[in-house]
């Protein structure tokens, strides 16, 4: 073993949304408050940065289709070239921050931490954070395909500008963010004060943390009923926000009990805002038969990968004392083990898919014939 | 049995080249370290992105995340040649009469002896730069092949159309072939002097990783690549270079990947730079290995032989760089 193949990776952060979302507000932040940790950021232009450190990185958004034949390969070949430079001299920071323009796709940026072999083996991509400006929200997902593909693509949506809309609004707007993306933490704020550690370190791409931290995907419902797009089945559940907004800042950033309480349950509702066309789909079934899961899974990520943009699942193996965990970007899947079940806990398997044009009924479906047999 | 003279310096050292007979070695955060009777070090950058050997002089360029574009003299002395304020510079190339290109972004430059500067853009960010070996004409590779442009006279740009992006370009030395790394784990190749019509495209593929380091042989018999768990070295001898024939794998090992290639200066052997550190010497001929040096803390990051060819100079990403005397 090298030295450097010891290396613990660096953490990368995503960060999207709209002109005027706040982005470079919650940069400036991030660069100028004191957390104890250095951040490199690679941005489209210097713009309204004002500040000055050399570990500011201008690059031009430049997406390279890979040459598979499959249309959804795309990688962004600035960031191979920055990322392999800043690489080299990993001591000056303890993450990279990739900033990204108001129209930009987030996938070839997250892509790239998949599919570059040498980006892979010295970084780890951490989490997709959109920002999204409530007041525009509902202009923007009507004129472009954009903002909403940040939402359905994002790990963490922070609403933003709250103080501009009536109470009525934003849970609207709220309620329009978690019918495209019911997997995402969604924190609301205003002038960019999220805080901090609900952006930054999240590990939402890291299987062994992923869904771990992810009390939402855990906590969904207790019933046996199967959440589909277009199902309005109501839960039942108390919608007690605790929006993580400015005035939260006295949590301790890591503890992570603080999640528990924060979602609520919407599960496959319609978006209240018709030009919304993701959607996605929850799946729940019990314990699975590898052989049938692991094509199916490969085939349908093959075939549908186009129209996926985000998939993550826990998997209970027939058979198998432990979790598995997968997720999946477009046509790239990953899956391991993670931790063994714990006593009383129920071993079911569940899986999301947040996409466009997905066949509810045939996902459904092919997902039950992959349960195994009782013996 | 070759001798090493260890160096080992601060961090990742991007490169290590001869000058003459004094050996160069560049580490990423800007200094240059030169074994001329002891050890000396210069200031050249505020990080470094690349240093290369001028083909057409005895000196190096480099290209920093400053800005600049140096050019490194024999004494170590570091002059700007060139300065593009807040963009990185991972792109420079050498050319004839003192020329240096550089690239940022979609644009690159040629800046010529007497302070000339040309501006040559792309509708795609320029990925790599290289001089023809005749003619002030220079290769620019991008997304979807290369185009070739003239410097000083107004001759219209040839574009080489491959799709996907190319990361490196490399004419051979008789300039009747170019070749790029790709993004893809392949190379392509063109036939420069083909006729029309006649298939000019070579593809070389097979390639387990991303090749980052080519290498051609003395008299361009040769070109080798890095990229596997050997040295693929493709036969260029013919006019057709090496379509419908197989390359060469040379010191091939089971699983440890090959990070750099580099020719000896006047015979037909190769020095081999692997990702643990290992560098063997292979001749050619009868494919025969010698041990140089042994794995150490990092990949090979860089190799460069001296002038004369008796001394082979290594550079690691863990700062373990040193000089290989193969006469001893």
């Amino acid at each position: 073993m090298t030295d450097t193949a010891t290396q613990k990776p660096v953490p990368v952060t995503v960060l999207t949304g709209y002109l005027g979302a706040g982005k470079t507000t919650l940069l400036n932040r991030i660069l100028s408050e004191s957390h104890g940790k250095k951040y490199a950021v690679i941005v489209n232009e210097f713009g309204e940065i004002g500040i000055d450190n050399d570990l500011i990185v201008e690059s031009d958004e430049e997406i390279y289709e890979m040459n598979n034949g499959c249309v959804c390969c795309t990688v962004r070949g600035d960031l191979i070239r920055v990322v392999e430079g800043l690489m080299r001299r990993p001591g000056r920071f303890d993450g990279i921050i990739v900033e990204t323009t108001g129209l930009a796709d987030p996938v070839p940026v997250a892509q790239t931490f998949f599919m570059d072999d040498d980006v892979r083996a010295k970084t780890e991509l951490d989490a997709v954070v959109a920002l999204v400006d409530a007041k525009h929200l509902p202009l923007r997902l009507k004129d472009s395909r954009e903002a909403e593909d940040q939402i359905a693509f994002a790990d963490v949506v922070v609403i933003n500008k709250t103080d501009l809309v009536t109470p009525e609004e934003l849970a609207v707007i709220e309620d329009v963010v978690r019918a495209i993306n019911p997997t995402a933490r969604v924190y609301k704020t205003s002038r960019s004060g999220v805080d901090l550690a609900r952006v930054l370190d999240q590990g939402a791409f890291n299987l062994e943390r992923a869904l771990e931290n992810d009390p939402h995907f855990l906590e969904h419902g207790h019933d046996d009923h199967v959440c589909g797009p277009d199902c309005d089945h109501d839960h039942g559940h108390d919608h007690h926000h605790h929006a993580h907004d400015h005035h939260d800042h006295d949590h301790h950033h890591h503890d992570h009990d603080h999640d528990h309480d924060h979602h609520h349950h919407h599960h496959g509702e319609m978006s209240p805002i018709h030009d919304v066309t993701v959607k996605s789909i929850s799946l729940r079934g019990g314990e699975m038969n590898p052989e049938r899961f692991f094509p199916w899974i490969q085939k349908i990520t093959q075939t549908d990968g186009p129209n996926i943009l985000r998939l993550k699942g826990i998997i209970a193996f027939k058979g198998d004392e432990e979790r598995y965990v997968v997720q999946g970007v477009h046509m790239i899947v990953e899956g391991d083990h993670q931790r063994p079940w714990k006593d009383g806990e129920k071993r079911e398997s569940r899986l999301v898919f947040i996409g466009r044009d997905l066949d509810v009924d045939k996902i459904e479906k092919s997902f039950r014939a992959c349960e195994a047999v009782a013996a | 049995m070759p001798t090493v003279a260890p160096l080992d310096l601060e961090g990742h050292v991007v490169a290590a080249h001869f000058l003459g007979d004094v050996p160069f070695f560049a580490t990423a955060a800007g200094t240059i370290h030169r074994l001329d009777g002891g050890e000396k070090v210069a200031e050249a950058h505020q990080g470094l992105l690349t240093c290369i050997r001028d083909p057409f002089s005895t000196t190096l360029l480099t290209g920093g995340e400053d800005g600049k574009v140096c050019r490194i003299a024999g004494d170590g002395t570091a002059t700007v040649v060139a300065e593009a304020p807040r963009k990185w510079i991972s792109v420079v190339a050498g050319g004839p009469q003192n020329a240096v290109a550089y690239a940022h972004g979609k644009s690159s430059f040629v800046k010529q002896n007497d302070g000339t500067l040309k501006e040559f853009t792309e509708e795609r960010s320029v990925e790599a730069l290289a001089f023809a070996t005749k003619g002030l004409r220079i290769a620019a590779a991008r997304y979807n092949g290369v185009t070739l442009h003239w410097v000083a006279t107004s001759g219209d740009p040839v574009d080489l159309e491959w799709k996907g992006a190319h990361t490196g370009v490399t004419f051979s030395p008789d300039g009747r072939f170019l070749v790029t790394t790709m993004q893809e784990n392949a190379l392509h190749g063109w036939k420069l002097d083909g006729k029309p019509g006649e298939n000019r495209h070579m593809r070389m593929t097979g390639y387990p990783a991303k090749v980052k380091s080519l290498s051609w042989s003395p008299k361009g018999k040769w070109l080798a690549s890095s990229g596997a768990p050997a040295a693929i070295v493709w036969p260029f001898s013919s006019k057709d270079g090496p379509m419908g024939k197989a390359p060469l794998e040379l010191g091939t090992r089971a699983n440890i990947m090959v990070t750099q290639v580099a020719f000896h200066p006047a015979e037909e052997v190769l020095a081999i730079g692997f990702v643990d550190g290992m560098i063997l010497g292979v001749r050619i001929a009868d494919s025969k290995e010698a041990l140089l040096r042994r794995p150490g803390k990092g990949a090979i990051t860089g190799m460069g032989w001296s002038a004369n060819g008796k001394l082979l100079a290594f550079s690691s990403e863990a700062g373990d760089c040193g000089v290989i005397d193969i006469s001893a």
